[in-house]
């Protein structure tokens, strides 16, 4: 056991795990290509894709990390009632199907908007969301509340000690500590955002208003259903990965560690700040969390009695999956966290989230062909595509702490002859508890409101939640999709939360 | 999701399997809403089991230009006996796989055009329409709309096959002048959404007058909700036809159930579910027509469709044009 723990515990071995998420997720893009060729080259009318979806991805990353930094400071600062909820609640944006969190926008922001009821009534020009701002506003909308846990974690790894210390010293408690320590959260967050905005596919073209809101994923999805031109798709794929390196690699070089050393597990509220100051940060975050939030889900309520009884069975359905969903993110993450080495992590964060998830379920389906049936390899491949997608978040999540409590407590651990699992669970797990829970959450909520580009493997048989909702769309039952929205969206949070919470309760003290 | 339908069919093998290891298994592809509860699917599929002393077993993929890329992707190892599910627009493409057998039937349908295809076999149809509010904006062709300012939600043909339909009914109705028509239709279109049910939730959140959507949609909404308030527009252009098809496989492992499906396809048994699980008009009209709620939707003059290798040819150099004049 002991000399287990010890031959993970290094870059060699995390380059390994890393290479084999990677591969994971390239193997399927070269059945692709093998089985058409890179075809073609990219046209005008691509590069112009290619510089909408760097555009916006840029746009929303900025947006996110940057209006992130006060809100976090400001909850780094404050105590007040109901704050534990509420950051739980950052959890919820990035949890809603895509169209739920739309038409919540739209509700705000939208034609017949609370927005622009109130530009008529002051008889200003109507505001229109559509547009390269609208997509922003709402990745911005879906990825803040992300941004906003991230660096806030960053706030509270500086340990009490170095506050008093710097208090004690009259030390610039901003250059000493904070700057250092946004030094090290926000290009990786910064980098997160962007990659997931980088292959957004709905929100970018429904609230785009047109042709020249086209990203490159839609133009793989055009290739592979609608052109069936797999070497265009592979080819495409790959400028996708190509721009994901870059920003991965950017944020690589950006991102420094710090190193604050070892407290007592104890945190405190950072001193000083202006409190209005922090109350408007706070204010405005939630006004512009729960407002559109509060109107996706209060549709649903009058759904719940249009829908069908199905809802339940397809309801265990998604828990399973998010349920083995956590299971297997966590056996990969944890190991990886805790084996440090950039490389490794770094291959297993940016390839995942790089990936063309329709390119991924297109070469998992040619791999796959002739060996298994399609609707037998259904659950293997979900299982696998929900890990690979929850992965670099979950690895973003614990990274930082892993690192930290290697960098403070591996000496003393060595010291105490702790090894194997007795260093996993006195050392390691419990200065963890906080990002696994997070992660855990954050990957089974991600997996219950996943619908899957897999569309290829489909079977015969019960749907989850976001396929019954999109079925019922599809059949003109938009009242009872909104409640099956509602119960989904309910759901979701509610595993996000039992995760966080629990993970939360145990590091606060 | 489709570990749903592994679940389910890890469970169906053991029991539908050793239940009925001598039936016939008719394996047949098709798009996810039709097998839905509220599809035809489920009705259809007891209706033949009644008759063909066999299993009918749906595998729903997507849209109809999904389950056309994983029948490509399978090639001759497929599974699939029957197709169900793409339109005319994607029927060449279809043709051209070499994937798929004639019927070999000369079917009796109700189609506002004759059909005389010798592979795909229509199912139901409608037109495609502009869907707008009761005591809205009535616009009465696309150069009206162009000039007004009404509003208007259409989807992206590169990704919906909704979207598809308007780029073939604008080309079919004004040939070399439709980037003309569309750089005019520009300030009108609110935004694209990729699919139809996106389009049709923005559009009944109030975002838009209009919405691309069926002639026959209304219906939904009189028949189920009691709702008058929709109203489909008449173009003077004409509509363009979307007209759904089903085919045989070349490769089908049961090539007589196969053919019997395709038969019984077109009886009332079939055709009867279409039009309130479907929303579409039956290729076979029932001899006392379609009930109340169906009367008094719109009935186009002038039906377009371009034929099928039109459809596809253009179809590359019309995305191009729809989408320069658009992206100004």
């Amino acid at each position: 056991m002991a000399r287990r723990t010890g031959a993970i515990s290094g870059p060699v071995a995390a380059l390994g795990l890393g290479a084999a998420v990677a591969a994971l997720c390239l193997l399927p893009l070269w059945a692709v290509a093998r089985a058409a060729g890179f075809s073609g080259s990219l046209t005008a009318a691509d590069w112009q894709a290619v510089r909408f979806t760097v555009v916006q991805a840029l746009l929303s990353a900025v947006f996110s990390v940057g209006l992130a930094v006060p809100i976090a400071r400001a909850l780094a600062r404050r105590q007040f009632w109901g704050r534990g909820l509420f950051i739980s609640l950052l959890g919820a944006p990035f949890l809603l199907p895509v169209l739920v969190a739309v038409l919540g926008l739209l509700a705000v922001f939208g034609r017949g908007g609370w927005l622009n009821s109130a530009l008529a009534a002051l008889g200003l020009p109507p505001f229109s969301i559509y547009g390269l701002h609208g997509v922003v506003i709402a990745h911005v909308f879906f990825n803040l509340p992300f941004a906003v846990r991230l660096i806030l974690q960053g706030w509270q790894s500086i340990p009490a000690e170095r506050v008093r210390l710097a208090r004690t010293l009259r030390a610039p408690l901003f250059r000493v500590l904070e700057a250092p320590m946004l030094r090290e959260v926000l290009p990786s967050a910064f980098a997160l955002i962007f990659l997931v905005c980088l292959t957004s596919f709905a929100v970018a073209i429904t609230l785009g208003g047109g042709p020249r809101a086209t990203t490159l994923e839609l133009a793989i999805y055009q290739a592979v259903l609608f052109d069936f031109d797999l070497g265009r798709a592979a080819q495409l794929a790959l400028v996708q990965y190509a721009l994901c390196a870059l920003a991965a690699g950017l944020a690589g070089v950006l991102g420094r560690q710090t190193g604050f050393g070892v407290g007592l597990d104890r945190h405190i509220a950072l001193p000083g700040g202006s409190a209005i100051g922090d109350g408007a940060a706070i204010a405005a975050m939630a006004v512009f969390l729960l407002v559109p939030l509060g109107a996706a889900l209060s549709g649903g309520v009058w759904g719940l009695a249009a829908m069908p009884a199905t809802v339940w069975a397809s309801a265990i359905i998604s828990v399973t999956i998010a349920l083995g969903a956590v299971a297997m993110v966590l056996l990969v993450a944890v190991p990886l966290a805790l084996a440090g080495g950039k490389l490794g992590r770094g291959l297993a964060t940016a390839v995942p989230l790089a990936s063309s998830s329709l390119v991924l379920g297109a070469g998992a389906f040619l791999l796959l062909r002739g060996a298994v049936r399609p609707s037998d390899a259904a659950l293997a491949v979900t299982m696998t595509v929900n890990m690979l997608m929850a992965l670099p978040f979950a690895l973003r999540i614990l990274t930082p702490a892993a690192d930290a409590v290697r960098r403070d407590y591996d000496r003393l651990a060595r010291a105490l002859r702790l090894r194997g699992w007795a260093r996993l669970r006195i050392v390691y797990l419990p200065r963890m508890r906080r990002q696994i829970g997070f992660a855990a959450g954050l990957t089974a909520a991600l997996a219950m409101g996943d619908l899957g580009a897999i569309v290829f493997f489909a079977g015969e048989g019960q749907a989850t939640l976001p396929l019954l909702m999109q079925r019922l769309l599809g059949a003109y039952r938009v009242e009872a999709a909104a409640g099956v929205g509602l119960v989904l969206v309910t759901l979701s949070f509610g595993l996000f939360w039992i995760f966080d919470s629990w993970g939360r309760r145990g590091a606060e003290t | 999701m489709r570990f749903a339908a592994a679940l389910a069919s890890a469970g169906l093998f053991i029991s539908a399997g050793m239940a009925h290891a001598d039936t016939p298994v008719l394996t047949i592809y098709t798009y996810d809403s039709f097998t839905s509860e509220w599809g035809p699917g489920p009705a259809v599929k007891t209706a033949f089991e009644a008759e063909c002393a066999c299993t009918v077993q749906f595998v729903a993929a997507g849209d109809g230009a999904a389950l056309l890329a994983r029948l490509q992707m399978e090639g001759s190892t497929s599974d699939a006996d029957i197709l169900l599910g793409l339109d005319t627009n994607l029927t060449a493409a279809a043709k051209a796989t070499g994937l798929f057998a004639p019927h070999g039937v000369t079917p009796d349908v109700d189609l506002p055009l004759a059909w005389d295809d010798p592979v795909f076999l229509p199912y139901d149809w409608s037109h495609f329409a502009m869907i707008g509010r009761v005591g809205g904006p009535t616009p009465a062709s696309f150069r009206e709309l162009a000039a007004s300012d009404a509003s208007v939600i259409i989807m992206d043909p590169r990704s919906s096959t909704p979207g598809l339909g308007l780029l073939m009914w604008v080309k079919a109705a004004y040939g070399d002048e439709a980037a003309q028509v569309w750089a005019d239709l520009r300030d009108n279109i609110v935004t694209v959404t990729p699919g139809w049910s996106e389009g049709w939730g923005l559009f009944l959140k109030g975002e838009s007058d209009l919405v691309l959507s069926y002639a026959t949609s209304p219906a939904y909404n009189i028949v189920v909700e009691n709702d008058h308030s929709l109203q489909a527009l008449p173009f003077d252009e004409g509509h363009y036809m979307q007209v759904e098809v089903a085919a045989k496989l070349a490769g089908a492992r049961q090539p007589e159930l196969a053919d019997a499906f395709l038969r019984f396809m077109l009886t009332p048994a079939f055709q009867s579910v279409i039009p309130e699980t479907n929303w579409m008009y039956p290729a076979v009209m029932p001899e006392g027509g379609l009930g109340a709620g169906w009367d008094d939707l719109l009935r186009p003059a002038t039906s377009l469709l371009l034929p099928e290798d039109e459809a596809q040819a253009l179809r590359g150099p019309a995305v191009d044009e729809w989408r320069d004049a658009l992206a100004q």
